[in-house]
């Protein structure tokens, strides 16, 4: 395999593992520094500690929106996918992108003006505080630890990649630094300091993609059809088909599914929602978004030019016979344009990038267990914020040791579709209900539990008996099924992504729960006025924060 | 606190708190929410079957998108760069229609109900 020699020597002896990590420490380092500097006048309260006193600007908040969105899969993943699959990796960025007008026109500004800290702020407004805050926190529960195991488990294919670390053992020690890095991050920093980490690392991965697409452009002469054509005529196995879709979707329904799950799950995402909580205005979260839409959109604009340059400059053939195969797209591209110590730098971003990430999602599963489980389910709402506070802390404590050992159990697993589930269950179960909850005035609390228990066990239960856990063909070339569990199949669910079926029918289910129990379990009409006129107008949010 | 609105910790509504239904059936109110539904509902139908349209192209029609339109640029490459224009075009166009037709009323109705 002459493929497979070049491939790896082009990263072997391109990559130096001590620079990696040099960078990667310098990045470390520096962002505690500044954790603990924004948060010297840190006090116990909760909204300090859950989103920074509501202090960030809009344009701040939107870049660190940005930061916690577009995760080393957006990055490695997309780039990647576009450099073997050519267009359908593009077709699939774009999901990504459009799902923010979600966020803009319905969510956003609405949320920022009803609830204070999580989702089951906005469901408690109106309806009985207990049932519906101990439903979307267990949403909210769920949808983070996938979309936090996906991220743990990725650091360790990562460093395989990217610092030669090949050994089991090694690949855990790692997920265990990005583990408890994760949660000094939020131990020290909290909100503050999460939203610090995430705004740098933003800064830095777009600026990292913006001078990788300029250098590509530049090397064909700006000529972005040309690279199309170098691109085509390095890939042996697709060559015109690159540039045409249907070479990685297969299955048209399976593709439209997974769409849904994309463009509706996003404005679901409850990392994303809670960072809606840290600006001080509807007016400022609607700038949040605006900004985010910009550097998204803008980054996706940049990983179709890495992508086919990729393609064109390194070739399908290196990609694919490299160590992490379609993930490699990028640092091999990086290797070819600036060499050794590029390499390094995208190494350390594509880290720096998980550990934002992760923080991210720490921070809001343990602002809900918190704020919704232990202070207003099991405690009535008479814990005080000293006391939620440390209830936080402890929390995230335990899930980022939960994280660090589902990530190294899941290490070297097919795990790559915990990102998709964990978009169909924020589309399923929480966005429904959301939308529900601002718009409709009879929606009630047996409404919401059955749109979001529905969405979220129609969801598993697809997944659970889906292809993607059970039942793929094995594969003659790897003797290996592209299903996780190898040997067994009890699938019935005929496609991968569920978001077709479990979106309609958590819509469908919040409205027969609404209806069928309209008469012992009423809406109440003044709560509705109250939360329309509070979420449309801002009264009471504004005032408290022009100091 | 930063805000007063989290019912569990606020210890009841504070004195001379509005009559949230009184403010609700006023008419500036009513006109306020007719203008957000009015723009918000309809903008989002299209965008998301403009997208929907575009993946449904892409699935279904894959001969069609890969017609060449000029250089190595087809149909599907165009169509998805402008799936990146509208989004921009649409999140431009929602902020201006906000700042200029939703924000001066919302404020108004906002200082009006905070002066009682």
């Amino acid at each position: 395999m002459i493929t497979t020699n070049l491939a790896q020597s082009a990263l072997e002896t391109a990559s130096n593992p001590l620079l990696n990590t040099a960078i990667f420490t310098v990045f470390v380092v520096v962002t505690l520094a500044i954790v603990v500097r924004v948060n010297r006048r840190r006090t116990e309260t909760t909204g300090d500690f859950y989103t920074a006193g509501s202090a960030f600007s809009g344009r701040q908040n939107g870049i660190a929106i940005s930061g916690d969105y577009l995760s080393a899969a957006s990055f490695l993943g997309i780039a990647g996918a576009i450099a073997l699959n050519g267009y359908d990796g593009f077709l699939y960025s774009i999901g990504f992108l459009v799902a923010w007008l979600v966020a803009l026109l319905l969510v956003a500004e609405l949320l920022r003006n009803t609830g204070r800290y999580t989702m089951g702020d906005v469901l408690a407004f109106r309806m009985r505080q207990k049932p519906v805050r101990a439903a979307a926190a267990t949403s909210t529960l769920v949808v983070s630890f996938f979309y936090l195991l996906a991220q743990m488990a990725g650091a360790g294919g990562l460093v395989a990649l990217l610092l030669n670390v090949t050994s089991g053992f090694g690949q855990a020690v790692v997920i265990a630094i990005v583990g408890v890095l994760m949660i000094a991050y939020v131990l020290i920093g909290g909100m503050r300091g999460t939203t610090w980490v995430q705004i740098i690392k933003a800064v830095l991965l777009i600026a990292g993609a913006l001078l990788m697409t300029l250098w590509v452009l530049a090397l064909v002469g700006f000529n972005f059809s040309g690279l199309l054509g170098e691109a085509v005529a390095n890939s042996s196995k697709l060559g015109e088909q690159l540039l045409n879709p249907g070479n990685q979707y297969k299955n048209p329904i399976d593709f439209i599914s997974l769409s849904l799950a994309l463009v509706l799950g996003t404005a679901g995402l409850p990392h994303i929602l809670m960072r809606f909580y840290t600006v001080p205005t509807a007016q400022e979260a609607r700038r949040s978004v605006s900004w985010a839409v910009a550097l998204i959109g803008l980054f996706y604009l940049f990983t179709l030019v890495l992508g086919y340059g990729a393609a064109a400059l390194v070739g399908a053939d290196v990609i694919r016979s490299a160590p992490g195969a379609a993930n490699s797209a990028a640092p091999l591209l990086a290797a070819h344009l600036g060499g050794t110590l590029l390499l390094g730098l995208i190494s350390a971003v594509a880290f720096a990038t998980i550990l934002a990430v992760v923080a991210g999602l720490t921070i809001t599963a343990s602002a809900s267990f918190a704020h919704d489980i232990y202070t207003n389910v099991l405690k009535s709402g008479e814990a005080s914020p000293q006391q939620e506070v440390k209830v936080a802390r402890m929390t995230a404590v335990v899930i980022g040791v939960l994280a660090i050992v589902g990530g190294i159990l899941a290490n070297g697993q097919n795990v790559a579709f915990l990102v998709a589930l964990a978009f169909a269950v924020a589309a399923s179960a929480n966005l429904p209900t959301i939308l529900y909850s601002l718009f409709w005035k009879r929606f009630n609390t047996t409404g919401a539990q059955w749109s979001i228990y529905g969405g979220l066990i129609s969801t598993i239960v697809l997944i659970v008996f889906s292809p993607v856990v059970s039942g793929k063909p094995v594969d003659p070339a790897t003797g290996k099924s592209a299903s996780m569990l190898q040997g067994v199949d009890f699938h019935w669910f005929p496609l991968d992504n569920p978001g077709i079926v479990s979106i309609p029918l958590s819509f469908l289910l919040g409205y027969l729960g609404t209806v069928l129990s309209s008469r012992r379990d009423p809406a109440d009409p003044q709560k509705y006025a109250e939360m329309e006129v509070r979420s449309l107008t801002g009264v009471g949010v504004e005032k408290a924060v022009t100091h | 606190m930063s805000t007063p609105l989290g019912r569990s910790e606020a210890a009841g509504p504070p004195t001379g708190a509005p009559d949230w239904e009184k403010a609700q059936a006023e008419p500036e109110f009513q006109e306020l929410r007719r203008r957000l539904r009015s723009f918000v509902f309809p903008v989002s139908g299209l965008f998301l079957a403009w997208y929907l349209l575009y993946v449904l192209l892409s699935v279904y029609a894959p001969g069609f998108m890969s017609t060449k339109i000029g250089g190595n640029f087809n149909i599907g490459l165009l169509m998805g760069l402008l799936q990146f224009v509208t989004t921009f075009a649409i999140t431009w166009w929602y902020v201006r229609w906000a700042n200029r037709r939703f924000d001066p009323l919302a404020r108004s109705i906002r200082e009006e109900l905070e002066q009682r």
